[in-house]
């Protein structure tokens, strides 16, 4: 425990006694856990255990879906955010990465100044510093500095990918929830999306989940175990992989199943 | 197998050159500047500018009024309305209507537009019930063009803090503008051919109209009575050239200004 005690931060989301059903299938049962300010959290587990499904209610994004009924308490910043009506400013302080890169087809400026031009900004001004400082920001100013009004849909999957990212960071969120980002990038845009992360968490609070184990290990400093909609185990990533207390979680990390 | 499908591919292309082919043959002889941009003479001899401007006008009015609702719509249907039994029956409604004769329409045109409205035998009558007509073609491909839009789309907008209004306006309706457009081609295509509906509730009159109140006739249903009344072959293929430049000319307007409209994001 003292392991746990060290890396103690403030926690940005609290997360209590969650259930999520779709219709009348249960898909998550009571999850709780509290998410760190400036830390990534990786969420691990096989696949249908839960682990996207929950990251989706972080920015409500399961509303989306018809027949979801959620209780339990997500607070975030003091918030409720089940309670509190305003989705939308929520969704601005939460951004979000997709499993695909999903930029619009428009051009790669206009992507990336979509959030912003959307609340309401429209001095061309501040839009180019948004946009130059998103796309810093997402390590990928120097690729694409050029070519600004061009299709985003001509990049390559990793740049797109990255793209996104500042897409989401345009928007100054606190909070930025991954989906499996890399799932469909070769290895070497996988590293640079690796190494973003890794400078993301300066700033913002990230939420991950992956389904390579190497890659939770690697970027994450908390990782949770999912598995049938349950948290198995959630600890310090060092300690989940290298020493789980779960024979479960042990057996999941070591490549028994899943 | 290869042979069968290159064969079948054939026998559509022959066919289609057949046609145009053998109505070029036919009337090109007729076409000149005075046929096209002459004034109708019952006595023979004259143009067709009267019917061309019939012509498009029903085919402006009836678009202006029937892309808007049929839109709008669509987007109620696809994107807002709860998906239920309410909803497929509206579905079925509208697939049903694609299907009826135009004849009915046409009926129901002069009874409705002409005669209970009052609006008599006209261009703004034959518009009304051109608009029907087409109504349900540009919401099913309106619907068909949303439905495209991968949800990707929709999740990466509103996951960025923008209201679904936002979402549509910015991102759903201009990605799937390219089947939008289609189903307005469609609709003009539909519009362009229809004879019955049209004799029905605009006339035959076969003179300039002055106002979308008169009556008047377009150039299918005039290509229809100088084949019936004089048996004109020549004259009526002369008016079908005229009409089959006219859907191009449409055609690649509508590409030109979606291509325009796609090109605006960038």
């Amino acid at each position: 425990m003292s392991l746990m005690k060290q890396s103690e931060g403030t926690a940005k989301i609290n997360v209590k006694d969650l259930n999520l059903y779709y219709g009348d299938k249960q898909a998550l049962f009571d999850v709780s856990l509290n998410i760190e300010e400036k830390k990534v959290t990786a969420l691990i587990g096989p696949s249908g255990c839960g682990k996207s499904t929950f990251l989706r209610t972080l920015n409500r994004m399961n509303d989306l879906i018809d027949g979801v009924k959620i209780n339990g308490d997500i607070v975030i910043d003091n918030e409720d955010i089940y309670k509190s009506s305003d989705v939308i400013k929520l969704r601005t302080k939460i951004g979000m990465v997709f499993q695909k890169p999903n930029l619009f087809p428009m051009s790669i400026y206009d992507n990336v100044a979509y959030g912003p031009r959307a609340q309401g900004i429209k001095n061309k001004k501040v839009l180019n510093e948004i946009v130059e400082e998103s796309l810093r920001g997402a390590a990928i100013w120097d690729e694409v500095k050029d070519r600004l009004k061009s299709s985003a849909l001509g990049l390559s999957g990793g740049q797109q990918q990255r793209v996104c990212i500042a897409r989401a960071i345009a928007m100054k969120p606190d909070i930025i929830l991954m989906d499996e980002p890399t799932s469909a990038l070769d290895p070497i845009s996988t590293l640079k999306v690796e190494e973003l992360i890794a400078q993301l968490k300066k700033e913002y609070t990230i939420v991950i989940v992956t389904h390579n184990m190497q890659q939770a290990a690697r970027v994450s400093d908390k990782t949770a175990f999912f598995l049938n909609g349950e948290i198995v185990e959630y600890d310090v990533t060092n300690n989940v992989f290298s020493n789980p207390k779960d024979q479960r979680t042990e057996d999941y990390v070591t490549g028994r199943f899943g | 197998m290869r042979g069968m499908l290159w064969l079948s591919s054939l026998v559509t292309v022959a066919i289609l050159l057949i046609i145009v082919g053998y109505i070029f043959y036919k009337g090109f002889r007729l076409i000149n500047f005075e046929f096209i941009f002459g004034d109708y003479s019952p006595t023979g001899g004259g143009g067709i500018w009267p019917m061309i401007v019939t012509t498009v006008y029903t085919i402006v009015i009836s678009l202006a009024i029937a892309t808007p609702i049929g839109i709008l719509a669509a987007v109620y249907l696809q994107e807002y309305a709860k998906q239920g039994r309410l909803v497929r029956t509206i579905r079925f409604a509208t697939e049903s209507l694609t299907g009826i004769p135009s004849i009915i329409y046409g009926l129901f045109g002069a009874v409705f537009f002409v005669t209970t409205l009052k609006l008599g035998m006209s261009i703004i009558a034959a518009s009304l019930t051109l608009t029907i007509i087409v109504l349900p073609v540009v919401i099913r491909t309106t619907e068909e063009a949303l439905k495209t839009v991968p949800a990707a789309y929709r999740e990466g907008s509103l996951a960025l803090g923008t209201t679904k209004l936002q979402t549509l306006i910015k991102v759903i309706l201009p990605s799937s503008m390219p089947g939008i457009l289609s189903g307005i081609i469609l609709s003009m295509g539909r519009i362009v051919g229809e004879s019955a509906a049209i004799f029905l509730t605009a006339g035959t009159v076969a003179a300039m109209p002055t106002s979308i109140f008169s009556s008047a006739r377009t150039l299918t249903v005039h290509s229809f009575l100088v084949t019936q009344e004089a048996g004109d072959i020549e004259l009526a293929a002369a008016v079908g050239i005229v009409l089959i430049v006219i859907i191009l000319l449409l055609n690649f307007s509508a590409t030109f200004i979606s291509k325009k409209l796609s090109k605006a994001d960038y």
